[in-house]
């Protein structure tokens, strides 16, 4: 590829536009009567050297089309994602498989079958992500470089034809045209203009770092993207869930085995009437009494262990701090914060029975089974004895009809007592189940009543730590600023030169013409300089009056 | 020359943005599974069998370690406790120890379980889920396979025939 000299002796880059310093159109425009200056008719690199594959796979990338493609199939691919409840939502226990298709039909079959379910966690999503990140890179390096560069190199001087094929361009004839020079130099100073002159030449530039703001946009989106890749990095991004029971310490997920939390208690509050204030009465009234959530909050003591973590090994502990952790107040404590986003009341922790005589309902004492960890046999006295041969903390008879468990949780508890009294030494079987009691062995003389059920409330928290924050806040700001550079500031020249004893006046703006339109008028009024026509609207105003002819 | 760097500058910038999507798509799909990968040294627990006797991983080293995750409730599980049972007097002469790791479960639970399939290797519960946590064991069961240098071989979730289990077993005979 060569490089192409302009008649005023500039060497420009091949596949320019038009002359970087002096601005002649260096191809064939033909009847085009304007200039696009759009990147100032810089020679992007991509569209000039295609020769090997890594250039070809960078024009690819540096395609606007290609990157807007590519925003526009990750959008579609979010919106299906949002028709049915991702995974995370589904109930924990359901298998994804049969959940979709029982709750949608066939709709929800192809939606799991296509891996909508775990979409936003889908290797073909994160990868369209980062090729928008490619994409945005090889975008603007390939077209701010370029940019740049033209810019910096553009002459003060420029040729007549690059001024008479602006949108905004006049000439004018004036009596005095030093004196016109140094007036319209003053204001244009005075207008905040930064002014250079060469042989008598002017050009006025104001607001020119607006064009870097759709770089300076580009470049707060990759560090946020940076910042939400980092997330994968193993330690940068904790997010687990963490369920406690009143009463238990448990080890704090995600923390290695060095934190442990005890709950001491969850409280459930709700508005009451005549406890609350007032002015509540009336959404009182609406909802309900005691229906409306006022309170969601854990008592917990944290705990740091001392010496060595071995998982399993009974921990030594050292208490931290206690802390009520409630909606959006977590705990904070080593970068990790633990918040409050669920709770179960009321899960049952123990039952009683009552050993009973069926016949005369004489009782000969409790037994009370800790539904987390039974004790296998329970002495009554007096020669009374309760064995519990099986327990199922979530019963369910299995496809050969035998009594099993589904999940080590106590939804639906289940046992298999042995009773034993001084006129039943060999003892008798029962089966007891909530609401149901089997006596696998033919009548017995006693039964296990049920006395009572001992629940406790359940915590849910989420422990998160997270590095990234203020990598997505950083290129959050970034890409802020970047956009209020471009958007609220405008790049703004005026060329005033004197062409064969004739004022000619040309004016570009990168965007608001109207803006540059009223500020031409005000600097130029009193000069005896015409107002530079905008070519672009007489234009489409003769269009438009031909096709009205036309039709007419 | 400046085509040349031109050339060098474009594909050192695709190689830096490939790696980063190489790097996040690793992360995301071929490490997360498990917290414990292949190759690696197991952690190291200590945990108590239904006799209390401590058992401690590293105490192992010299021995081939087969680690079995399981419950109660888990047919698959059940269907490899046989197995496993039939194997472990075999093995132990030979310097493989099989060790069952309980999630969590009531003693009473696993003991008549252990009753009621005779089993004799050592059977231990994680009644705070810390080594589940270590070891970030998802379905049950999970099986770590480890070396007499504590090192994981191979991680197998699933249930296994008796050929697979001996198959295992006799890959991390010291």
């Amino acid at each position: 590829m060569e490089h192409v000299k302009c008649e005023c002796g500039h060497v420009n880059p091949h596949g320019t536009a038009f002359c970087e310093s002096c601005g002649k159109p260096l191809a064939d425009l033909g009847e085009k009567p304007l200039l696009d200056m759009r990147y100032e008719g810089s020679a992007r690199r991509s569209q000039t050297y295609k020769k090997t594959m890594i250039d070809q796979i960078w024009a690819f990338f540096s395609s606007v089309k290609v990157g807007v493609a590519l925003i526009v199939i990750t959008l579609i691919a979010s919106v299906i994602g949002t028709i049915f409840p991702q995974q995370m939502y589904i109930p924990p226990n359901a298998d994804p498989a049969e959940y979709y298709k029982q709750q949608y039909g066939w709709a929800g079959k192809l939606y799991y079958e296509l891996g909508f379910n775990n979409l936003y966690g889908s290797w073909w999503y994160i990868l369209l992500i980062a090729l928008i990140g490619v994409s945005l890179v090889i975008c603007s390096l390939d077209r701010v470089i370029p940019l740049y560069r033209a810019l910096k190199r553009q002459g003060v001087k420029r040729h007549p034809r690059f001024l008479e094929r602006q949108r905004l361009f006049g000439v004018s004839h004036v009596s005095d045209l030093d004196k016109t020079m140094a007036v319209l130099k003053e204001r244009l100073a005075k207008r905040r203009y930064h002014v250079r002159e060469e042989d008598g030449h002017l050009l006025a530039e104001k607001g020119r770092f607006s064009r870097w703001g759709p770089y300076v946009n580009h470049i707060g989106l990759i560090i946020f993207l940076i910042g939400a890749m980092l997330r994968s990095v193993p330690g940068m991004y904790i997010d687990r869930v963490m369920w406690i029971p009143e009463g238990e310490t448990k080890e704090i997920p995600g923390t290695n085995g060095r934190y442990f939390l005890k709950s001491e208690k969850f409280i459930f509050e709700t508005y009451e009437k005549g406890k609350d204030n007032e002015v509540f009465n009336a959404a009182i009234d609406r909802v309900g009494n005691g229906m409306i959530a006022k309170n969601y909050q854990t008592n917990v003591v944290l705990y740091k262990r001392v010496g060595p973590v071995i998982p399993g090994a009974k921990p030594k502990l050292e208490k931290v701090k206690e802390y009520p952790i409630r909606v959006n107040e977590p705990l904070e404590f080593d970068h990790y914060a633990l918040y409050q986003v669920d709770f179960r009341l009321n899960e049952p922790k123990a039952m009683s029975f009552q050993l009973a005589d069926k016949q005369s309902g004489k009782t000969f004492g409790t037994v009370t089974v800790d539904l987390y960890d039974p004790k296998e046999s329970y002495n009554l006295g007096h020669g009374y004895r309760v064995e519990l041969l099986s327990y199922f903390p979530d019963f369910e008879f299995d496809e050969d009809g035998n009594p099993s468990t589904k999940s080590r949780v106590p939804n639906n508890p289940a046992f298999v007592f042995k009773m034993y009294a001084p006129d039943r030494p060999k003892g008798e079987v029962s089966f007891v189940a909530i609401q149901q009691t089997i006596e696998p062995f033919g009548n017995n003389k006693y039964k296990m009543a049920f006395a009572g059920l001992q629940t406790r409330n359940v915590s849910g928290l989420t422990v998160r730590r997270d590095f990234t924050l203020w990598i997505l806040g950083v290129g959050g700001a970034i890409f802020m600023i970047g956009l209020i550079q471009g958007m609220y500031w405008n790049h703004r020249r005026i060329w005033v030169q004197r062409v064969n004893g004739e004022l000619w006046i040309a004016a570009h703006t990168n965007k608001n013409w109207f803006g540059l339109k009223n500020e031409l008028r005000r600097l130029l009024d009193g000069t005896g300089v015409m107002m530079p026509a905008d070519q672009l609207e007489n234009e489409k105003k003769a269009g438009q009056g031909g096709q009205a002819h036309g039709t007419a | 020359m400046k085509k040349q760097q031109r050339l060098v500058m474009r594909t050192v910038i695709l190689l830096v943005l490939l790696a980063a999507i190489g790097y996040t798509i690793y992360t995301n799909f071929f490490t997360e599974k498990t917290a414990v990968a292949v190759g690696s040294t197991a952690p190291d627990f200590v945990l108590t069998d239904l006799k209390g006797h401590e058992h401690r991983l590293s105490d192992y080293r010299g021995k081939g370690v087969f680690l079995n995750f399981w419950g109660t409730w888990c047919k698959p599980c059940e269907r490899e406790m046989p197995y496993m049972n039939e194997l472990y007097p075999i093995y132990k002469k030979q310097g493989v120890e099989i060790l069952a790791v309980n999630v969590g479960e009531p003693k009473l639970s696993v003991e008549k379980f252990a009753e009621r399939f005779g089993l004799t290797f050592p059977i231990v519960i994680d009644r705070q889920d810390q080594v589940l946590n270590a070891y970030n064991v998802g379905p049950l069961p999970t099986t770590f396979l480890i070396d007499k240098n504590g090192e994981v071989k191979q991680i197998i979730t699933g249930t296994m025939t008796k050929d697979d289990i001996q198959r295992h077993l006799e890959s991390i005979k010291p």
